[in-house]
């Protein structure tokens, strides 16, 4: 059974139940129901019509839940003026779901969970294991999340950062479970830009493709993270590269820069290096350039010194550096790399032991220890 | 089956036997250490007996209610606290000689020199539902 094909129909099914004169969230849970039913059932007997399969299911659910409650009237009436199933527009209620699951009155980590199950047709247990927390808990984070939006009106457009915002998170802070969550975001990112057109769109897109075709690379065979510098460039995706550098080229030629469009014209640019060495970091500082207009973003100018570091050499990077809030998080681990660049191993173990210390994830504190282990061993300190 | 807290302390334990600090080590000593925590955690997952593991950061801060409408009270986080938490196991086992056993096999992950670093770790019980017979 393909199950992207079955995730890729739910927005569809969802906006089938909703122009019946189901509520959202009603229709939410209904369309849920189908998925779960589909999941079990399809592997022994695939239907023939997929997607009528699903809403004749999901419909169904629909009404029965319905029939327990006191809003049995209103089916009823719902029955009369049913409309002959068959082929509808589907793009357009897609977009409208995508507004609705990132809507502004919600958090980020109930958008992020409504967006997965209503446009993105995964299961509360899937979202759940993903996201490290009970299922009963992810259950009642979605259902508050659609409480929440139930007087939103399905057929207003909303802005569409608040969706970019909502997929890059799902993108970058994937954790575990059986779902590929940043192969996730990019297939909801590009059934976005299906159905939009943006050039913000297109850069997110970009930037997602040009840092998944590096995940192969990213880390070692026990675990330990890789950093770029070090990264086996043979091990990239170039095929993901090639369509990132395209779909980022076509965007920004059209001239309306944005904060995606920039930070996948830095991701670009390290690809196109055959080579660390080859890193053209004048351009990348410039693009940095461009980011700090755009967002003013501290977390930005951070990097912007790393960048600054390898294109004017350490003193610079340590120079950009000293402006910066030294609370900033990986201030120390940045620190630790200029002092090393510079010559200075003994400062620069003693940062990355410190940085470890204030690392936000195991992997990144196992990579600064080792760091501050690297140097301590070879220069017997 | 019972379950039991494995806790692994920053410091307030008695100082482990091989107490060498981690950047004192050699990278391919680090990973042998990271490998032998993983494997351990995998084979508990193989016998049925994992429950969850999490490691937490150095660093936190205590919070406590200042009264009605008012925000509440926060201090530190502290440079010397004497006991510090970096993390625990919760293993679900058959009893608790199997806990301990687990525990001392934990304390021997390698350390400085590929040897054991004899570290302590506190072993404690949860405390469960009551059973449905009591008679």
């Amino acid at each position: 059974m393909n199950e992207v094909l079955l995730r890729s129909l739910t927005p569809s099914v969802l906006g089938v139940l909703v122009r019946r004169g189901a509520d959202f969230a009603a229709a939410e849970d209904a369309a849920q129901d189908a998925l779960v039913e589909a999941l079990r059932v399809w592997p022994a007997d695939p239907p023939r019509d997929p997607k009528g399969w699903l809403v004749t299911v999901a419909w169904r659910k629909f009404l029965d839940a319905t029939r327990s409650d006191a809003a049995r009237r209103r089916r009823e009436d719902l029955v009369d003026v049913e409309p002959a199933p068959g082929p509808a527009p589907a793009t357009d209620d897609t977009l409208q779901l995508y507004f609705l699951c990132a809507h502004p009155s919600l958090t980020p980590s109930s958008a992020v969970a409504l967006t997965l199950r209503a446009v993105g047709g995964l299961t509360t247990r899937q979202i759940a294991q993903a996201y490290l927390v009970p299922e009963a808990t992810m259950a009642q984070r979605i259902s508050r999340a659609k409480r929440t939006v139930s007087d939103v009106r399905f057929d207003r457009p909303g802005d569409v950062a608040n969706v970019l915002r909502v997929l890059y998170l799902v993108f970058n802070e994937g954790y575990s479970g059986d779902v590929d969550l940043a192969a996730e975001a990019i297939r909801l990112t590009r059934q976005l830009a299906a159905a939009i057109d943006h050039p913000e769109v297109a850069g997110l897109l970009a930037l997602m493709l040009l840092h998944h075709a590096r995940r192969a690379a990213r880390t070692a065979p026990d675990g330990s993270l890789v950093p770029l510098a070090e990264q086996d460039r043979g091990r990239w995706d170039t095929g993901a590269i090639a369509e990132g550098v395209a779909i980022l080229q076509a965007a920004l030629a059209r001239d309306r820069l944005g904060e995606f469009q920039a930070q996948a014209a830095i991701a670009a640019l390290h690809a196109d290096a055959r080579t660390a060495e080859e890193t053209d970091w004048v351009q990348i500082v410039e693009w940095y350039d461009e980011l700090v207009r755009l967002t003013d973003s501290p977390v930005v100018r951070l990097n912007r010194a790393v960048a600054v570091g390898e294109a004017d050499g350490p003193r610079a990077g340590l120079a950009a550096l000293a402006a910066l809030d030294d609370t900033l998080p990986r201030h120390t681990a940045v620190a630790a790399y200029l002092h090393e660049r510079d010559g200075d191993p003994g400062t620069a173990a003693r940062l990355y032991a410190e940085a470890a210390r204030k690392a936000p994830n195991l992997a990144e504190r196992d990579h600064l220890t080792r760091q501050a282990a690297r140097l301590n061993d070879r220069h017997g300190l | 089956m019972a379950k039991y807290l494995l806790l692994k302390h920053y410091r307030g334990a008695p100082a482990a036997v091989n107490d060498v600090p981690m950047d004192r080590w050699t990278p391919e000593e680090i990973s042998a250490h990271v490998q032998y925590m993983q494997d351990f955690a995998t084979r508990l997952e193989g016998t049925g007996e994992f429950v969850d593991g999490q490691a937490l950061a150095p660093e936190g801060t205590f919070v406590r209610y200042d009264g009605e409408g008012r925000p509440p009270v926060t201090d530190g986080p502290f440079a010397e606290t004497k006991d510090l938490i970096a993390g625990w196991m919760v293993i679900d086992v058959d009893s608790y000689e199997r806990a301990l056993e687990l525990a001392g096999e934990l304390s021997a992950a390698p350390g400085k020199g590929g040897e054991p670093i004899h570290e302590w770790l506190e072993v404690r019980p949860f405390l469960t539902a009551p059973p449905t017979v009591t008679e």
